[in-house]
């Protein structure tokens, strides 16, 4: 199926992508040959299929709920664009 | 030395002919010397390479006979390094310094290898010739105007340029395999499952798996006896005893049963890469084998499956790159909404971008099961294909990639690039092991032969490697990009 403008800028929201107007019409058509490529599966009959999520079909493995990891927090802030007194800053969100 | 495999150079450390120091500057020289040309590492690390090559000789000293300590290797700039910036190839990563190391590069510090540096590759893995890489495309050692393959093609071009021993890769669809096939090396990818992931820079989480570059299938044997194994870190990762892979190398193969799939010797197929693998196949038949025709009926399907499973799962590990808590973020962002859309534009190349937005569309409101669902169901077919055609047969040959070697800048169709993993992109969404080795050449260009085992079948996988190349010298020949001085 061919995806118009509007949809590719739905999408490029929902991925938080700025696509500017210059690229959407290639971007746009890309897409939709890709898609394309992924329509050949839709004409095999798999009805009675079962999904498979897992090579092995192995479901998660399970652990005691306990914490485990120290507290590496100044640690890893160290690696943050923005961080101060133990928080992570981004642009205003509430005025 | 520097052309000798791992399992050589570990004798010559062994009986002192050769100190790590030694071989390890030799590395660091001929890095310094030809990685301008094939910019296969995107950092090199001299200073602690030289440290722990010191320390392997002190080691060394004491009696340790650890089999790979003091060996020089690279690892694909996909695995954390604690220290030592991991960029997974893209500008989003490029300052990125993680605080840990991945299992892959504990394990291998622990065995006393010795890490010379961080190889170029595809962004976040994505792509088939490297040349979607923030910092450059990799050039091709056999011929500097063709691509390595993809996406480890830093760490295939670094072992076929003896500008290490051996190196670490990833395989998601074929990045491990294809880059090896076009360079003319040994690549294997493992079972989904038998190396941890942790510390492996997520691409698409229930078909990335890690596995070794190397110039033999005996290296590759070593470095997977490193690997393999539990890591309570990664619940993918597989409870299984513990095997010693060089311990079957020398496994006779008479009565070994062949199967080929006529899948892989149809259409689209290169007629140099097709005569290259059956003339490969005589070899198997004087070892003993049996040969015979199998039927993966699904196999023109696993493109398709791919196409959503790999983009669907990586749009949902890509979101975390927010510009929050690490990576690059944008300059004055006016508001939330603002800095994450321009971080992630700014940060991402243009096939990153293309597949999050397949990926996202596909895992949409309405969509879910007419895509994820549905390829979900195609995995199973195709998993199913493998499982009666391993009734009859104890490996899978064919060729690793429909040609050999192409031109940089040659593919400039995303939906043409796709297809380039045709052979390969099958297993993965099977979960099983695969290897190329080198099986010929077609214009002075490496041919790469796939060969593809049972669930944890790797024992049996280098087996059948390692004895082809004891009658070939396909994995012997070296590439000439030197410049006559």
């Amino acid at each position: 199926m061919a995806l118009d403008k509007s949809e590719v800028e739905k999408i490029a929201q929902l991925a938080r992508l700025h696509i500017s107007e210059a690229d959407t019409d290639e971007v746009a058509s890309r897409i939709t040959d890709i898609l394309a490529l992924i329509d050949q599966m839709q004409s095999v009959n798999t009805e009675m299929v079962e999904p498979m999520a897992h090579p092995l079909d192995v479901t998660q493995r399970l652990r005691v709920d306990t914490a485990t990891e120290k507290d590496r927090r100044d640690e890893l802030q160290t690696l943050a664009p923005a961080a101060q007194d133990g928080l992570y800053l981004v642009p205003k969100v509430i005025e | 030395m520097i052309e000798k495999t791992a399992a050589e150079l570990s004798q010559a450390l062994s009986s002192g002919e050769l100190s790590s120091t030694e071989l390890t500057q030799s590395y660091l020289d001929r890095i310094s010397r030809h990685n301008r040309k094939l910019n296969a590492f995107i950092t090199v690390c001299e200073e602690s390479a030289l440290e722990q090559a010191k320390a392997a000789d002190e080691k060394r000293a004491t009696g340790d006979k650890s089999p790979l300590l003091g060996i020089p290797l690279a690892h694909k700039d996909i695995f954390c390094t604690k220290g030592v910036i991991t960029s997974c190839g893209s500008h989003m990563l490029e300052n990125f310094v993680a605080p840990y190391d991945a299992t892959v590069v504990e394990k291998f510090k622990t065995a006393g290898a010795v890490m010379l540096g961080k190889t170029n590759m595809d962004e976040f893995a994505m792509g088939s010739s490297n040349e979607t890489s923030f910092f450059g495309p990799v050039k091709n050692p056999w011929d500097l105007k063709r691509v390595p393959g993809g996406s480890s093609g830093g760490s295939a071009a670094a072992v076929a340029a003896d500008l290490c021993v051996m190196a670490t890769g990833t395989d998601t669809g074929g990045s491990i395999r294809q880059p090896a096939a076009f360079c003319g090396i040994t690549g294997l990818k493992p079972s989904y499952g038998r190396v941890s992931r942790w510390g492996m820079i997520a691409f698409a989480s229930s078909l990335d798996q890690a596995g070794t570059l190397s110039k033999s299938a005996e290296d590759a044997a070593l470095m997977t006896n490193v690997m393999a194994g539990i890591d309570s870190k990664d619940s993918t990762s597989i409870d299984r005893p513990a095997e010693d892979y060089t311990a079957t190398l020398n496994d006779s193969l008479d009565g070994l049963r062949i199967g080929i799939p006529k899948q892989h010797f149809a259409e689209g197929l290169s007629a140099e890469v097709e005569q290259a693998v059956r003339e490969a196949l005589k070899e198997y038949e004087q070892l003993g084998a049996n040969i015979t025709e199998v039927d993966l009926p699904n196999n023109h399907l696993s493109v398709s499956a791919y196409y959503v499973v790999a983009p669907a799962e990586a749009s949902a590990n890509l979101s975390r790159y927010d510009g929050v808590r690490y990576g690059h973020r944008c300059e004055n962002p006016i508001d939330l909404e603002d800095m994450y859309k321009r971080t992630r534009s700014e940060g991402f190349g243009d096939e990153v971008k293309r597949r999050i937005l397949v990926g996202t569309y596909a895992l949409s409101a309405g969509y879910y099961d007419a895509y994820y669902r549905k390829a979900q169901k195609i995995r199973r077919l195709i998993k199913n294909d493998f499982i009666k055609a391993f009734e009859q047969v104890d490996v899978i040959v064919g060729p690793t990639s429909p040609h050999t070697a192409f031109g940089l800048g040659s593919k400039t169709d995303p939906v043409a690039m796709y297809l380039e993993d045709i052979y390969t992109i099958a297993v993965n969404l099977a979960g099983l092991p695969g290897i190329s080795i080198p099986a010929g050449f077609a214009n002075g260009l490496p041919i790469g032969m796939h060969i593809v085992g049972k669930d944890f079948g790797e024992g049996k996988l280098l087996n059948v490697a390692h004895q082809f190349q004891q009658q070939t010298d396909w994995h012997k020949r070296k590439p000439n990009f030197e410049p006559a001085d």
